[in-house]
């Protein structure tokens, strides 16, 4: 037996066999420690993939040994390779951070279910990333949106069940319409297998029924990944989730949603039949660009500052979404890579305002008056994270932003780089709201003792902040890897 | 004409204010959904959808009502928008319709490309008569157990929301809670004890019968839970949980799953892939039918565990 050669397989059913391990420890730190230890096992097996991949190209797996179109297969290529490191890592981070937070926020006598259906959503966001066959994918979609339905309505504030059962219509929706698009094309193909589908949809192309999957398939994929305007059910499920949870699915849920549309836009549908002939430039164009500008100037206006974050998210799935427009190799390098980039600042930053949730039982922007001088290292790194999420260089921020302008310009779309420019000085307006209130207003006149965050809490965050600064100064893994993604998807040379 | 009684029920339910009257309608609409399903040779989906939809569903869907109220409240919004919504949405299905293969085409591509190599080759390398268990459970076996994990998933979920509720409010006095109209009407209490022993049987001869006809784990979890269910029903929550303790359920809901993938890493350890049953005996084919019971035990386990899970959350909570 040779484990090597099982590893993508054991990259899903690790975690997938844990957690009903894990519903069976009634201990919730037990469970906790469980659970750190499966997700770091994971991430180990998601570096050891992308290694793979980088050095021998895609690797396949048949499960159940049936050959491709007749079994499931999972299939690796730079891009899975890559989002399953994003998700494997955010998760590896938020974990030890999870220890006290979850154990603050979460009933005891609920822990454990908790870590249950965490490790649930683990399982089937890397599901997603890593099949290679349609119909898998929209299984291991409803694992992770069941899972984290459950996990947002967890939230203190009572809202967070409405919040969540809203959640739970959209993205019930969404699934139906991926569903839907998958039937048409299994109908039109007779197959599942994506490689498959590619390699038989040219022949039945120029048909009513392809192009009614493919306008279901954009539908349902961008009202998963929070694309303006079907982001309505995102700033509610991120306000009042639990602090872990919002972390976590801020850095990885969405970004899986727009590797599903990378998936089937470039490598089903072949990005010349989604950009000639579906025209779908110009509507990801619009839609990003309005996702920019509306919600930025929104995030301005909140006093919750997770709801604020929340807003900055569907404006930076703006940006991914901006790249992919392009369908050009540059503009998807920048795409892929803010995936990567934007995990980074957000997971640092919902990390933080768990944190300061930790220490102080709020988010709301006038409790956070004085907090520069009571939780220096925690602020510091929310200004970190910030400046990042506005793209000052040596941050990741910068990187994400100078290819977008590069593909913009390449493209010769230079009002677009213009464009966004704006959008990084509205991202300055909100981040410097919080920055004024922290360290520019005297702190409230109570007389609680703010200290700051235990040393539990700050690691997590600060490993996610200097990740932030490293890759922000060599890009050499992001923006390669990101690369050869890309043009693997666009079938060019890098 | 199935059809066009779907469409009429639909429509009521779209109308209708009184919950009851809804729940009802949702049950005879997937009726209808089986039949047409039988229409359409799917026997084993008609069979689900009769068990799940028309059954189980139901069921759940009384135990809410019960906890809440039974009429609607009018809606806030316009309705405006989403009819748009739906009717464009509609009107696309309907264009996509157009170019598709006529129905029953010998030549469609999903009887040209995949299917004939199942329809072919699997008595020789599953050996089942019942070719669909042969594609759920071995073909596509991972995504069975992919549809496992959303059930458990499921039950997990409503465990969180609910559990910890339940053990503060409700807790021994539930004799009669969703029994107690019924908790001394005799002909109910002798009509139920013969009728569940039967119905247990049934469950296990559907979940064993799978690879020979209709049937299989899902189905048989579902029917095995309705028995558990209606025995709750007429003689109340406490004795049902005398017979199968929450914690009990909750270890099992649990080790369906871990039965299921146990088998698939079991493949990897006897020298194959994950799932693959034929290395799991001496000859493929005592292989795969080796690995196919087991997992399909595991589903059986997971579902019938994760309802009467759900059902007792439900009728444990009071209002």
């Amino acid at each position: 037996m040779q484990l090597g050669q099982h590893l993508p397989v054991l990259q899903v059913v690790i975690p997938l066999l844990s957690a009903p391990l894990c519903l069976l420890l009634r201990n919730g730190r037990l469970a906790w420690m469980f659970t750190l230890a499966v997700s770091w096992l994971v991430l180990a097996g998601a570096v050891w993939l992308l290694l793979q991949v980088l050095a021998h190209g895609t690797v396949s797996y048949a499960l159940g040994a049936w050959p491709a179109p007749w079994g499931i297969e999972y299939h690796v290529d730079h891009v899975s390779a890559f989002v399953l490191l994003i998700v494997s890592g955010i998760s590896a981070v938020v974990l030890p951070f999870a220890g006290i937070s979850v154990a603050r926020e979460i009933p005891a006598d609920r822990v454990s279910l908790f870590y249950t259906l965490y490790l649930l959503c683990l399982t089937g966001l890397l599901g997603i990333v890593i099949t290679g066959d349609a119909f898998n994918l929209f299984v291991f979609l409803e694992i992770s949106a069941l899972s984290s339905y459950a996990l947002i309505s967890q939230g203190r504030d009572r809202r967070a069940l409405t919040a969540s059962y809203h959640y739970l219509i959209l993205g019930t929706i969404g699934a139906t319409f991926i569903l839907i698009g998958v039937g048409l094309l299994y109908m039109m193909t007779g197959t599942l297998n994506m490689q498959d589908i590619a390699v038989r949809l040219p022949a039945v192309t120029d048909t009513r029924t392809v192009r009614t999957a493919f306008a279901f398939l954009i539908v349902g994929i961008s009202l998963k990944l929070a694309l303006f305007p079907l982001h309505l059910w995102l700033p509610n499920a991120y306000t009042y989730a639990p602090s872990v949870v919002t972390a976590f699915l801020a850095a990885t849920a969405t970004k899986v949603g727009v590797y599903v549309l990378l998936r089937f836009v470039f490598t089903i549908f072949g990005a010349a039949f989604a950009f000639q002939v579906m025209s779908l430039g110009p509507i990801l164009l619009v839609l990003a660009l309005l996702a920019i500008f509306s919600a930025s100037t929104v995030a301005i206006f909140q006093d919750n500052l997770k709801r604020m974050l929340a807003y900055s998210s569907v404006a930076q799935i703006g940006y991914m979404v901006l790249g992919i427009s392009f369908a050009s190799l540059t503009g998807l390098t920048a795409g892929i890579l803010h995936l990567f980039n934007h995990a980074l600042m957000k997971g640092a930053l919902f990390l933080a305002l768990g944190a300061v949730f930790y220490q102080l039982g709020t988010v709301q922007l006038t409790q956070l008056r004085g907090l520069g001088r009571r939780m220096p290292w925690t602020m510091a790194a929310i200004v970190i994270g910030g400046l990042s999420l506005v793209g000052v260089p040596l941050t990741v921020g910068f990187i994400s932003k100078w290819y977008l302008i590069l593909a913009a310009l390449e493209s010769g779309w230079w009002p677009v780089a213009v464009l966004v420019l704006l959008g990084s000085l509205l991202a300055m307006v909100y981040v410097g709201r919080l920055v004024e209130t922290a360290y520019f207003h005297a702190p409230p006149e109570d007389d609680r003792e703010v200290r700051e965050a235990p040393l539990s809490l700050l690691l997590p965050i600060w490993i996610l902040i200097l990740a932030n600064l490293y890759f922000g100064i060599d890009t050499s893994l992001t923006v390669g890897v990101a690369r050869q993604a890309a043009a693997l998807l666009l079938g060019v040379s890098p | 004409m199935l059809l066009s009684f779907l469409a009429i029920t639909t429509i009521a339910v779209v109308r209708l204010r009184d919950l009851f009257a809804v729940v009802m309608l949702f049950g005879i609409f997937s009726l209808l959904s089986a039949a047409i399903f039988v229409t359409l040779d799917a026997v084993d989906v008609a069979f689900t959808e009769a068990a799940v939809g028309a059954g189980i569903s139901t069921v759940l869907m009384l135990a809410t009502l019960t906890l809440t109220t039974r009429t609607e409240s009018p809606p806030r919004h316009g309705t405006l928008l989403p009819l748009l919504v739906v009717c464009v949405t509609g009107g696309a299905l309907v264009y996509g319709t157009l170019d598709m293969p006529r129905f029953g085409d010998p030549q469609a591509p999903i009887h040209q490309h995949v299917a004939p190599r199942y329809l072919q080759d699997s008595p020789a390398e599953i050996g089942l008569p019942n070719v669909v268990t042969s594609v759920l459970a071995s073909y596509r076996g991972y995504d069975t157990l992919g549809e496992v994990t959303v059930i458990f998933t499921a039950g997990a979920g409503v465990l969180m929301l609910l559990g910890a509720i339940r053990r503060r409010t409700a807790c021994c006095d539930d004799t009669g809670k969703g029994g107690s109209a019924v908790n001394h009407n005799l002909v109910l209490r002798v009509v139920a004890k013969i009728l569940i022993p039967f119905v247990l049987l049934f469950a296990l001869y559907v979940q064993f019968h799978g690879d020979f006809g209709p049937g299989g784990g899902f189905q048989a979890g579902v029917i095995f839970a309705a028995a558990f269910i209606l025995y709750t029903l007429i003689f109340g929550l406490a004795a049902a949980r005398a017979v199968a303790s929450p914690g009990v359920l909750r270890v099992l809901s649990a080790l369906g799953v871990l039965l299921f993938a146990g088998v698939g890493l079991a493949g990897i350890f006897a020298g194959g892939d994950f799932l693959d049953y034929g290395v799991l005996a001496s000859h493929p084919v005592a292989g795969q039918h080796l690995g196919i019971l087991l997992i399909e035990l595991g589903v059986g386990t997971t579902v019938a565990a994760v309802m009467i899970m759900i059902f007792y959350l439900f009728a444990g909570r009071t209002r």
